[in-house]
């Protein structure tokens, strides 16, 4: 690895970005990976926001943000993104602004648009190869509209509108595996609970030109249905059980932060009420079994690669 | 220098957007407008037009990407049609709440179903309440004009909003009239640089824009800020079209009226097939029948004393819509009532024709017909309902068409 500013905990910037008091659920995972972000970034940054729970972030006339801030639609941010970025360029090459006056564009999107609605007009911003961050807050769900399935949801959980015996009969999509198809210039996962590895991964992305993709799991207290207070116990959960896989895709290969003694999926699945139903009133094996399985391959192909 | 030149109506709007040093074009490809996207491409790659063009991958990403930019501090232009313009709907509506001043423009062609290629306003009236601005364009010179026109409204600001340019698929894109292109620099004269008005996104420069709002209480605020700064633009319209016509030596009106003065009974339109009317006057004019043509160019804001004063002690008038409001009828014909209504020397009679759908042809017998029916519904007092215009012989056609197909099927 290059060098780095955040050696350890304590190379993490000390002052912070994002304002308090925003429209967000207590501990919610998507706002503390958005100001980790954020801190790492600085604040000549413009988010360019798809719609989602981060909308609420700015309601008039707030806004948690030192920078700058632009609300799109649901389908179409990283196009958004694309006009800002373009625009600075053109203001830049006819010189109207000076190259000071150039902000950091961000698409901040979640996995509903992300993975479905807004899917197509991400493919054409890394088709385009848009120098930008896309920043996906992953909480497996409809989450602003009340955790309806989305194509991010995991196998077995239970959502608004997945009330089968067994939860979610699908698999998560993998969104990390669409971005790295196209060849972006960086993507990485990252989750909150790890804020060194999080912050690394921000400062590496930024010395990319073209599109930096970020996909950081978002424990979400209202929509898996657990305890506020176990946002960041989670999050290091999903990374032991091998559930959320920390990994950095640069010139063209998959690294993976690897774990040692990977602990059993249900140490992080019996946590959340969106599982229950696999633990009581009767413990479901098969599906537990199915999940772990899931783990399990992932991780066997990950050696063979490495081997 | 002005300068003649033969060009399609797709080459004008083309010619208006380069006059204009739009800066950025953000284009998605779609028939019959393919031809704009295609000609600025060239001129940018060529050197001749200093401007960035991206192609995007949808129309409403195109849209997103014209308004984004708009809003951090370029001059935009782009362009769709039909199918297009209602897949960026969404951005439409959004656009003109972000107040971001650009110009659209839009090559009509009829909705599917079922698909077609050809124009009628079904696509360019279902943005009607979208909050952008709407000129109408009957000739390729006036597609031009109008862009140029575009631009110092929209960018105005007592308006800061987008506006769109229509023009008829076929009918006009792909039709040559003679253009009169002006030169860059009387043009720069005209249409000075985009100015953002402060509103723009740049580094120690926070600002936050499209934000939400809670309540209807701001909701409606920023709504009635909207529609005012719409309806604003109707003064605005008239002293740009002042400066233009000091300029180019060209004059437009919000409506545009045509033999008017001692019209008994008055057709209204829009956009080229207009044109058809406008030769039909003469036509009828020459057998006796005092009748004339309105035609709002600006159809929003909508022109509405400008129509009252026009209609004003007519015997009657006849709204030819080449829309269809499927279960009321036309759409223009319910603007111009609520216009007049109650009016003092309102017409007696203001009937609706459906026609043109699709590029179907309006011929000169259909306007005889309707000015006369029209007319006598006016002396005998007789409400007529919404007319489908169809011939006799076009059903035939198509009756002929089924029995052929259906014997080919029995046969196979």
């Amino acid at each position: 690895m290059s060098e780095t500013l955040f050696k350890r905990a304590k190379d993490l910037p000390s002052t912070h970005l994002l304002g308090a008091g925003t429209a967000m659920c207590a501990g919610c995972g998507g706002l503390a990976a958005i100001k980790e972000v954020y801190d790492v970034l600085g604040e000549n940054t413009v988010f360019v926001n798809a719609a989602g729970c981060m909308t609420l972030l700015s309601v008039y006339p707030f806004t948690p943000f030192r920078g700058s801030w632009l609300y799109t639609a649901m389908a179409s941010a990283p196009a958004g993104a694309q006009g800002v970025r373009d625009a600075l360029d053109i203001l830049k090459s006819t010189g109207k602004i000076a190259e000071q006056d150039d902000l950091n564009v961000v698409c901040l999107t979640g996995d509903g648009s992300a993975g479905g609605i807004g899917l197509s007009a991400t493919s054409g911003a890394l088709d385009r190869h848009l120098d930008f961050m896309y920043l996906c807050y992953d909480n497996e769900g409809y989450g602003n509209t009340g955790q309806q399935t989305s194509t991010a949801t995991p196998h077995g959980a239970r959502t608004a509108t997945e009330h089968h015996k067994t939860g979610n009969p699908d698999f998560k999509k993998d969104l990390f595996s669409v971005w790295t198809a196209h060849k972006p210039a960086y993507a990485a996962t990252v989750v909150a609970s790890e804020p060194l590895d999080l912050a690394r991964k921000v400062e590496r992305a930024m010395t990319y030109k073209g599109p930096k993709m970020i996909l950081a799991l978002s424990p979400c207290p209202t929509g898996w249905d657990y305890d506020p207070q176990l946002t960041m116990e989670l999050g290091r959960l999903a990374v032991k059980t091998g559930i959320w896989p920390l990994k950095e895709y640069i010139d063209g290969k998959v690294v993976h932060s690897r774990i040692k003694g990977r602990l059993p999926v249900e140490e992080y699945l019996s946590l959340q009420g969106r599982f229950a139903h696999l633990f009581n009133p009767v413990r479901n094996d098969k599906v537990i079994g199915e999940i772990q399985a899931h783990v399990d391959e992932y991780w066997a192909a990950v050696e063979n690669v490495a081997a | 220098m002005s300068q003649q030149y033969l060009l399609t109506g797709n080459k004008a709007a083309a010619w208006g957007a380069r006059l204009a040093r739009a800066e950025y074009l953000p284009a998605f490809p779609i028939t019959p407008q393919t031809e704009i996207v295609e000609t600025l491409e060239k001129w940018v790659s060529q050197g001749e037009m200093k401007s960035k063009l991206v192609m995007l991958e949808s129309e409403h990403s195109m849209l997103t990407a014209a308004g984004a930019a708009a809003a951090t501090g370029v001059r935009v232009y782009t362009a769709t049609s039909s199918q297009g313009l209602l897949y960026g709907m969404e951005m439409l509506f959004t656009l003109s709440g972000w107040r971001v001043p650009f110009v659209l423009t839009n090559v009509s062609r009829g909705l599917s179903a079922p698909i077609t290629l050809e124009p009628d306003h079904n696509d360019v009236l279902a943005a009607r309440d979208s909050g952008f601005l709407q000129l109408h364009a009957a000739t390729c010179q006036e597609t031009l004009d109008a862009t140029l026109l575009a631009y110092r409204i929209a960018e105005d600001k007592r308006v800061r909003l987008p506006v769109l340019v229509n023009l008829d698929g076929f009918y006009l894109s792909f039709t040559r009239e003679p253009v009169s292109i002006p030169s860059m620099s009387e043009v720069a004269e005209f249409l000075p640089p985009f100015d953002d008005e402060g509103l723009s996104f740049r580094a120690g420069k926070p600002v936050s824009e499209a934000v939400a709002v809670l309540g209807g209480s701001p909701y409606s605020y920023f709504r009635y800020e909207a529609h005012l700064a719409n309806l604003a633009a109707l003064d605005v319209f008239d002293e740009v079209a002042a400066e233009f016509e000091a300029k180019f030596g060209r004059r437009y009106h919000a409506l545009d009226c045509y033999r008017t003065d001692d019209a008994e009974m008055v057709f209204i339109m829009i956009d080229s097939f207009a044109t058809k009317a406008r030769d039909a006057v003469d036509r009828l004019r020459e057998s006796g029948l005092k009748v004339g043509l309105i035609r709002p160019f600006m159809l929003r804001p909508f022109p509405g004393d400008a129509i009252r004063q026009a209609l004003k002690g007519k015997l009657c008038a006849a709204v030819v819509d080449q829309n269809l409001s499927m279960g009321k009828g036309g759409i223009l014909h319910t603007e111009i009532a609520s216009e007049i209504y109650g009016m003092d020397g309102a017409p007696a009679v203001l009937t609706n024709y459906i026609g043109g759908l699709g590029g179907r042809d309006i011929g000169p017998e259909e306007f005889y017909a309707i000015a006369t029916e029209t007319l006598d519904a006016a002396h005998t007092g007789k409400r007529l309902p919404t007319r489908l215009l169809y011939k006799t012989d076009e059903l035939r056609e198509i009756r002929k068409l089924q029995a052929i197909a259906a014997l080919e099927r029995q046969e196979a």
